[in-house]
């Protein structure tokens, strides 16, 4: 066994576990937090992947920014003891169901397919090629990206202040 | 023992799996935008490692990857300012109290 297969496996033991942590975890700011441990393993898979500028973005905007508006989230809306706040619904068995029904059949394809799998080596660093591909190829879906994300903050602004308040 | 493409793609279907079912039969809705963050982060997974196996002179799967990274922003931004403006005129985060659109 080489090593990468063992960094391979510590790292997706540590994502399925604190993501079914985040399942059940009861304490709301506990599965936030096992969510940035999360969000650290998937990390970890990019550098395994080669993707090392992916991987940096990963924690920069995934565990510094998304995790922390989730903590605030979570301290804004729970006034009483934090005790019981990740309850499960009463249909909790037929998403069960649901889940599970989805992941024989995504395994079941995985494993059936016939995958084109090219062997060659990855570029050293991903940071100039990516640059390179967001400018030229994809600069209209760049761009749109752009327009995506001041849309969505002015709609978070008129959201939480309401219409009339704003100046 | 060799880290197929499979092994990358099975690990992503059971983080996507547990996502789903976060977001399926959570009450809070805290905890369903959770949920669909770990979705989000699988795809991402699928992508990069596509990448890596069929494509690797290309960057294409990363550069999907960084705008799906952008849309989860966009995405938990808005979920965030509507799970706020709900909550100041319920007072309550449960989804099952939610039914303003029912009828």
């Amino acid at each position: 066994m080489s090593i990468s297969a063992i960094v391979f496996w510590v790292i997706a033991a540590v994502i399925l576990g604190s993501a079914i942590s985040v399942v059940t975890a009861q304490n709301l700011v506990h599965a936030a937090f096992f969510m940035v441990l999360t969000f650290f393993g998937v990390s970890g898979l990019y550098v395994l992947l080669e993707a090392d500028f992916l991987a940096v973005v990963q924690i920069l905007i995934y565990v510094g920014a998304i995790a922390v508006l989730m903590v605030f989230g979570v301290m804004l809306t729970q006034k009483k003891d934090m005790a019981q706040t990740n309850a499960s619904s009463s249909h909790k068995w037929l998403a069960g169901g649901i889940v599970t029904l989805l992941m024989v059949v995504l395994a079941y394809a995985v494993t059936r397919t016939p995958w084109q799998i090219i062997d060659k080596a990855a570029p050293l660093s991903t940071v100039g090629p990516i640059g390179d591909l967001l400018l030229n190829q994809f600069v209209i879906p760049f761009e749109a990206v752009g327009i995506l994300l001041l849309v969505a903050v002015l709609g978070a602004i008129i959201l939480t202040k309401g219409e009339r308040n704003l100046p | 023992m060799i880290i197929t493409l499979n092994h990358y793609l099975l690990l992503a279907a059971m983080l996507f799996c547990i996502g789903l079912y976060a977001a399926l039969a959570k009450q809070n809705a805290i905890s369903i935008l959770m949920g669909i963050e770990l979705m989000l982060n699988a795809c991402i997974i699928n992508l990069v490692a596509f990448n890596r196996f069929m494509d690797p002179s290309m960057l294409v799967g990363q550069v999907f990857g960084v705008f799906v990274i952008a849309l989860a922003a966009a995405e938990v931004v808005v979920g965030l300012a509507l799970v706020l403006t709900v909550y100041r005129d319920l007072l309550s985060v449960n989804i099952e109290d939610f039914n303003w659109l029912k009828w």
